[in-house]
């Protein structure tokens, strides 16, 4: 169901992933890091997707691009301006990767060739899709887009060793966007920069829809950049995302108890005493059974530990997989022994990951 | 233990393991050439009769399986001895380097300062210098107290692979002495020579079969060419297959091939092998070239679809 | 952080510079390995030969009995003159030994270094390539088996099997080209270019070949190995997965970010593969009957001739350490990284 947002611009959805899994094998077994995952992105929107480490966040921003190492296995929709990009000949989504489809990487430092001069990594990226463009409009639409980025053009013909990690990081920007791509990913675009930067970058990033008109998917785990940044934000677990919405909703009135404890643990200068969730994140290859979250949720139930809960819609538009949701909102019947607490051991000791 | 022993071993996939296994095989028969060697080989490696004088330069026959050379040797035979000397020599050269490099580079790392600096500054150009070049000027020196004998060869070994094992333990211990982990493992009590021992320990074994496979490797081919060049081993002491190659030389010419064959055929089976366990050793112990395994997943078919909302 | 122009030339100056102390310490080493063979170099060299009168003559003459701080002090500023001393079998100036045998083996590391290179690098990028397919694994062992196969033995197979037809496997070139090749460069292969008689630069060329395909395919065992590692390291690279995800298709992606970066760090250590090259001549030398300094070496060894020895291998190592720092400076050239 396409959200309100892209209803309201009135267009179809940029990106509609539906019931999307993405395994992958380990000696364990298979690795259920995205786990029947639906969202959807209008024009000009960005999105947020937080969780903790190991929630399988990054797995799927790699997955939308096609960038998974060889054994992975993914399945479901991933329509693209209309077009399911799972059911296409593989050398037809690749195609459109660099020109329609972007990413931003998380380690800046790494990701320009070092022996590559930034003319000739744009030069590169252009003539790959626009063959026959002169040296000379590479290099003024370069320009251009490193302007908006904040590199002068002198830097143009320098090599990548010469800038520092926040200006490497704006100038993968600007090579993710010179082709004016219509979806971006970028994931934790600032988790390896220092604070001050990082407010740069997030800038950039969301001033984005206004010189690009581009989606953006930002992966990240902190929730103060959402907060800044998105319009609206999901939140992942486990490989499934608990809640998705409008992203000041979500903070102002959390429905799903994970998305209020993350933001419970989250430290302001107005924090007294330190939050957290008790437990590890969930074992992937062998998630809880029913709902992930029912070990370490203050809200459990004995109904969450035998049956999963469905994805409802609020009132407020805000998506949530959640039965104490369910029930607070009267969605949902249940009797006297499912909604009875859940009983659990004390968790003393972080389980094995 | 033995799980966490082998796991690398079953996590690479096939090449890196079949490397390993057949490195094994091809050195441990010459192994067991070298440790029995009175028993398998049909004559001693400086007979040059048995019933009577061995033909001169026969080729292979019955008599003598791989023929026998302008000394009146038996090729076999003197394969099958040079294993022995071969192996010997440069056991006993690694082993040395191992005793003399690694305290040296302990030392050497723990001490810093000018003597540091200095220790540095000879074994970079010790390592720098050509090998053979080495290996030449030190038997060359050797051969005068020494003699042309087993000791002296393996004596003129050692001196190009200290400054290997020098280097590596050194280094780690430079490197060590600086770690993070060792100040946590400070902070939380343990004590220098702990600290020394568990962390600094285990990290240069790991590196040394390693090299010291690839060292004998190489000792292997230096220990022939000083025999091919005469400042090996003498025939009369021991057999080296080099030695026996420098005889061939002349036979070259006139389309004698056996003499050249086996003797080289086993020094390239003895350096091949030894390159393959480090190789393959080197593949499973250094996590940055293990590949992992790719195991395929299948995704199986919806279960719940039937309760999900119709989705508009 | 601009990019400071002539920092190039200013890192090249650097290096050139280091080459002396460099060189100084090698020679010391030279110097006290030789003196510290017990016995004296005179007796080993011509001892049984003349008595004890002349014995004592020669040695003064060899400036053998001055004190040890004497020896080492003239013996440095020999070096620094190119003055390497005379040998003491035959009285030769070291330096003459040098000129007249130095080309033949120049020409040789250099066509089997090229050989090397031409059959090395490819290989080792297709092994990388294909990793872990039949392809990888046939190369692998073909690069092992190079390395583990001694030069004089495949040298002496490469002599059985190519004698019969008729092809050259012996000296350098025919005794004929060599009596009519005037000496002007004192490599042989160029003078027998510039001397104009007919058949003699082919001549030469095709005794060439024997030696320098068996040193190559020794050298290009160890450079299989090293490309294909470089490869597969640079195929991790960050900057691959960045280039895939701008839609690069993947050849590109393989031989412009991967190939090439791969190859930089090769570059160096391949360089630096001049310490095998010259072990590896020594002995292609004496199997081919290589006229050669690597010939000479073996010759005055045997001769237990000490000074020559000293002479040659201090010659060795100056080679070393120039071609190790013009390596350096090369590696700056193509790694723009280096310079600061």
């Amino acid at each position: 169901m396409a959200s309100s947002a892209a209803i309201a611009r009135g267009g179809q959805p940029v990106v509609d992933a539906r019931d999307l899994r993405i395994w992958y094998g380990s000696e364990r077994g298979p690795v259920k890091a995205v786990d029947e995952v639906s969202f959807d992105l209008a024009k000009g929107e960005i999105l947020g997707l937080v969780g903790e480490s190991g929630c399988g966040k990054s797995t799927l921003g790699r997955g939308l691009l096609g960038l998974l190492p060889p054994g992975t296995a993914m399945d479901g929709a991933l329509l693209f301006e209309g077009e399911d990009l799972l059911s296409v000949p593989r050398k037809q989504m690749l195609a459109r990767r660099g020109a329609e489809l972007g990413m931003i990487f998380q380690e800046p430092l790494t990701r320009l060739n070092p022996l590559m001069r930034i003319s000739q990594h744009f030069e590169e990226t252009l003539r790959t899709h626009e063959k026959g463009i002169s040296k000379d409009e590479v290099r003024e639409r370069a320009l251009r887009v490193l302007r908006v980025m904040g590199i002068p053009p002198t830097r143009y013909r320098s090599y990548p060793h010469e800038f520092s990690g926040g200006m490497r990081q704006r100038l993968m920007i600007a090579l993710a966007l010179v082709l004016r791509p219509s979806f971006v990913v970028a994931d934790e675009p600032t988790t390896a920069l220092d604070v001050l930067v990082e407010a740069q970058i997030i800038r950039i990033l969301h001033d984005l829809r206004r010189e690009f008109e581009t989606s953006l998917l930002l992966i990240t785990h902190n929730l103060g950049i959402v907060a800044e940044a998105c319009d609206r934000v999901a939140v992942m677990y486990a490989g499934k995302i608990v809640e998705l919405g409008d992203a000041r909703e979500v903070f102002a009135r959390p429905k799903h108890p994970y998305t209020r404890e993350l933001l419970r643990s989250t430290i302001s200068l107005r924090t007294t005493g330190l939050n957290y969730i008790p437990g590890a994140p969930p074992d992937l290859v062998e998630p809880p059974p029913a709902c992930h979250f029912h070990p370490r949720c203050p809200d459990a139930m004995q109904i969450c530990a035998t049956k999963a809960p469905l994805e409802q819609t609020e009132a407020s538009g805000t998506k949530v997989q959640c039965w104490a949701a369910d029930l607070a909102a009267g969605r949902v019947e249940l009797g006297d022994d499912e909604r009875a607490p859940l009983v659990r051991e004390e968790i003393s000791v972080a389980d094995e990951a | 233990m033995l799980r966490v022993l082998l796991s690398p071993f079953r996590n690479t996939s096939g090449l890196a393991r079949w490397i390993l296994v057949a490195g094994l095989v091809i050195t441990g028969i010459f192994v067991v050439c070298a440790i029995f060697a009175p028993w398998i080989a049909p004559y001693g490696f400086a007979q040059t009769g048995e019933h009577g004088r061995f033909p001169k330069m026969a080729p292979p026959s019955a008599t003598h399986w791989l023929g026998t050379n302008d000394q009146f040797f038996d090729i076999l035979s003197r394969i099958i001895w040079g294993a022995r000397t071969e192996i010997t020599v440069v056991l006993l050269s690694v082993i040395i380097a191992v005793v003399v490099g690694m305290p040296l580079g302990l030392f050497s790392g723990f001490i810093g300062g000018w003597v540091d600096r200095l220790l540095v500054f000879v074994m970079d150009a010790l390592y720098a210098f050509p090998s053979l070049l080495l290996a030449i000027v030190f038997a060359f020196l050797l051969r005068g107290p020494l003699g042309g004998g087993t000791v002296a060869a393996a004596l003129s070994l050692t001196a190009i692979y200290i400054p290997q094992y020098f280097r590596v333990v050194r280094s780690t211990t430079v490197s060590a002495r600086e770690a993070t982990y060792v100040e946590a493992a400070r902070a939380i009590g343990a004590k220098n020579r702990t600290v020394m021992g568990r962390y600094l320990f285990g990290n240069v074994i790991q590196s040394v079969p390693v090299i010291g496979t690839l060292n004998a490797a190489d000792a292997i081919s230096t220990l022939a060419a000083l025999g091919f060049i005469g400042l090996g081993i003498q025939p009369t002491d021991a057999s080296e297959w080099g030695y026996d190659l420098s005889r061939a030389l002349d036979d070259a010419q006139s389309g004698i091939w056996w003499t050249t064959l086996f003797p080289g055929l086993a020094i390239v089976l003895l350096v091949t092998g030894l390159t393959l366990v480090g190789e393959g050793l080197n593949e499973t112990v250094n996590p940055a070239l293990r590949k992992r395994r790719i195991r395929k997943v299948r995704l199986p078919s919806r279960a719940s679809s039937a309760l999900v909302e119709e989705r508009s | 952080m601009a990019a400071a122009k002539g920092s190039l030339p200013r890192y090249i100056v650097q290096r050139v510079l280091l080459i002396i102390p460099m060189i100084w310490v090698l020679l010391t080493l030279v110097f006290l390995l030789l003196r510290v063979a017990p016995g004296d170099p005179v007796s080993a060299a011509v001892g049984g030969k003349l008595d004890a009168q002349a014995m004592a003559a020669a040695r003064h003459q060899a400036g053998l009995d001055r004190p040890m701080i004497v020896q080492y002090l003239d013996y440095i500023k020999g070096v620094g003159t190119l003055h390497f001393g005379k040998t003491i079998s035959d009285n030769r100036p070291i330096l003459d030994v040098i000129r007249d045998n130095g080309g033949a083996t120049l020409t040789l590391t250099l066509g089997a270094f090229i050989f090397a290179l031409a059959i090395g690098i490819p290989l080792g990028l297709l092994a990388g390539r294909r990793r872990d397919t039949v392809t990888d694994a046939v190369i692998r062992i073909f690069g092992v088996v190079s390395y583990a196969a001694p030069i004089f033995w495949t040298g002496l197979l490469a002599v059985i099997l190519i004698a019969p037809l008729g092809w050259p496997t012996y000296d350098i070139a025919s005794p004929e080209t060599k009596f009519l090749v005037p000496a002007h460069t004192h490599i042989l292969l160029v003078d027998a270019l510039i001397s104009g008689q007919p058949g003699a630069f082919t001549d030469v060329l095709q005794h060439h070949l024997l030696p320098c395909v068996t040193l190559g395919l020794l050298l290009s065992g160890v450079f299989i190995r090293l490309v294909r590692v470089n490869l597969l390291q640079s195929l991790k690279g960050d900057y691959v997965e960045a280039a895939r995800a701008r839609g690069i298709p993947e050849r590109l992606v393989i031989r412009r970010h991967a190939f090439r970066n791969a190859l930089v760090p090769v570059i160096t250590v391949i360089g630096l593969q001049v310490a095998l090259t010259m072990s590896g001549a020594v002995l292609t030398e004496r199997t081919f009957n290589w006229p050669g300094l690597g010939n000479q070496l073996v010759k005055y060894i045997d001769a237990r001739d000490y000074t020559a020895v000293q002479g040659l291998v201090t010659f060795f190592a100056i080679v070393v350490v120039i071609v190790s720092v013009l390596v350096d400076i090369i590696n700056a050239i193509i790694d723009p990284r280096v310079r600061y």
